[in-house]
């Protein structure tokens, strides 16, 4: 089974903790005319980490990199949840059976229903395992 | 090892002790005769030369600063009258008023014998061809450095600044073996050589530099000597004490401050009391033997440390510390001295920040609270919050262990902070605001 068609290009922005950084970011993937198909701000005392699935992260990490951002591309891995209550429970289920550890997620409502983007410590493996279980993972042509 | 003054350079510690005591008091002695000023300053400290009976009674005496220099402006407070002097110097005046400083042939011989045991200390002497790109004229680095190359029997190539690409054909030409001038003119020179197809490590003789006139860091250190393939050597003065005056021997522990021609202490600048050995503090020279403008207890303002015991390299005379800073720049955090500098230094030691910081000192009830903001580094930058974390944590416990004063670390964007805006708007003190 080839992995590598469902690990999927995030991109992760390093920000001080002060208002206006989200805008900048947004007005220029904006600019560049890069749609953000899913989000998410992790924040510490002092700074914060956006996080984001683009439709071009090549594109928007040169903008962004060009303007002094501190940014860096992450794998992570998207599935499928159903958009009904115990729909993330089902998915959770699977991948605690798995042995499988989330270092972070965050869920989006997509076209065809709610999905969650995890953050792995071991994504070949996880897909592997994710698969075996038979949940459905978004392959990357999904996002770009 | 070759001294070029072993009788000197290796008298027991007593005995050098014993010689600075008399050549202080002959010295205060002197003044308090023969200069009005320095009477003056004495008179209203109410001290006598008599009272000066032990070599740590200097600490007795009035201190003279830069400003009695520009006070004086041109030569109010010189003790040797004009037909007496073979030269004069004028600082550039890079910090207010132009000073001057006047030599006695003696005070010129002087100066070239405590630069010939320095260079002779830095394994230069006879054979040597040594490039002087020190500016000559009135700053004193060109011609001092001249001088005491001339006088251990090298042969000098007196370059001064500039015309980069004319130096280095001469250093091939002529062999330079040593050079002389500020390490920022040797790295622009390393980079024109290159430019230029000349490496300095593989095509030219040169193996020592003689580095200073300027700040400068173990890690350009470090750069050089791996990089043109030379041992770099710290050099140290101002032109109030005469000019360039000290180096650091081959072991690079320290300059070697001449015992015979220089008294030391280092004091606390707000309590004007000496610190304890190896401590930091204000660098205080008096001058023992200078004719023209004798220097007793000198405030220089630079921040180093003093090391007494014996160099390895045999030399018994006491050793300053590479300068880590200015005295203008301390600030006093809950009552401990901090120098932005040390919190640079410690930053350089972790390759997850950049070098560019700032410093924002504000009061919470009765305690100071410091803030050292610093750039993270675009290759450390993960993605994990933890891994982030982990950063400042580090960042935070290095400065705690240079500081010895905790200071909270805030890690910023890069490019973020201000650059090249001098020291001003390196430190915010929300205290005095």
């Amino acid at each position: 089974m080839d992995t590598h068609n469902y690990i999927i290009r995030q991109i992760s922005i390093f920000s001080e903790n002060r208002p206006g950084r989200l805008a900048a970011i947004a007005h220029a993937l904006g600019e560049e005319k890069i749609n953000i198909l899913a989000f998410s701000i992790a924040e510490a005392n002092g700074f914060g980490v956006v996080r984001a699935l683009v439709d071009n992260p090549e594109k928007a990490h040169n903008k962004l990199q060009a303007l002094g951002f501190n940014i860096a591309f992450t794998d992570v891995i998207a599935v499928k949840m159903k958009d009904q209550p115990g729909g993330l429970y089902e998915v959770a289920k699977i991948l605690g059976d798995a042995g499988i550890n989330i270092e972070y997620s965050y869920a989006y409502s997509g076209k065809d229903g709610a999905v969650l983007i995890l953050r792995v410590d071991q994504v070949e493996d996880a897909i592997r395992k994710i698969r075996a279980s038979g949940a459905t993972l978004l392959e990357r042509s999904v996002f770009h | 090892m070759v001294c070029w003054d072993p009788r000197i350079e290796e008298m027991p510690k007593e005995e050098l002790q014993r010689m600075q005591y008399k050549l202080l008091k002959s010295l205060v002695y002197r003044l308090y005769s023969f200069s009005p000023f320095y009477h003056d300053r004495m008179k209203e400290q109410k001290v006598h030369p008599d009272d000066i009976r032990q070599l740590s009674d200097v600490k007795i005496l009035p201190f003279m600063f830069k400003r009695d220099l520009r006070d004086g402006y041109p030569d109010k407070i010189f003790t040797a009258s004009q037909d007496e002097l073979v030269r004069y110097h004028v600082s550039s005046g890079t910090t207010g008023k132009p000073t001057v400083v006047g030599y006695t042939q003696n005070d010129i011989d002087l100066w070239t014998t405590s630069l010939a045991r320095a260079l002779t200390s830095a394994g230069l002497g006879r054979g040597d061809v040594i490039q002087v790109s020190y500016g000559y004229g009135l700053f004193t680095g060109g011609l001092g450095l001249h001088y005491g190359a001339e006088r251990i029997g090298a042969t000098v190539l007196p370059t001064s600044v500039g015309n980069t690409e004319r130096q280095i054909e001469l250093m091939q030409d002529l062999g330079s073996t040593a050079i002389a001038c500020t390490p920022s003119y040797l790295l622009h020179m390393g980079e024109v050589a290159e430019k230029m197809g000349v490496s300095i490590k593989k095509d030219t003789k040169l193996r020592t530099g003689i580095l200073g006139a300027e700040p400068w860091t173990e890690s350009m250190r470090n750069r050089m000597q791996e990089w043109l393939g030379i041992r770099a050597i710290d050099i140290y003065g101002t032109s109030e004490l005469s000019g360039p005056m000290f180096t650091e021997c081959t072991e690079q522990k320290g300059f070697h401050v001449w015992g015979d021609l220089a008294l030391t202490e280092v004091i606390d600048p707000k309590t004007e009391e000496p610190v304890t050995p190896g401590e930091k503090g204000e660098l205080t020279i008096t001058i023992l033997k200078k004719e023209a403008l004798p220097m007793i207890r000198y405030r220089i303002g630079d921040i180093t440390s003093m090391d007494d015991s014996p160099c390895t390299c045999g030399r018994t005379h006491p050793r300053i510390q590479r300068i880590t800073g200015r005295v203008d720049d301390m600030l006093i955090i809950r009552g401990i001295n901090v120098f932005p500098s040390q919190v640079e230094y410690a930053l350089m030691t972790i390759p997850e920040v950049g070098q560019h910081f700032q410093i924002v000192v504000e009061r919470k009830g009765a305690l100071d609270d410091m803030l050292v903001r610093v750039e993270l580094n675009r290759e450390s930058f993960s993605d994990k919050i933890t891994d982030i974390m982990a950063i400042r944590q580090k960042v935070e416990h290095r400065l705690l262990n240079a500081l010895n004063v905790k200071a909270d670390v805030e890690l910023v964007e890069p490019g973020s902070l201000p650059r090249f805006e001098g020291k001003s708007k390196k430190v915010i003190d929300k205290r005095s605001m």
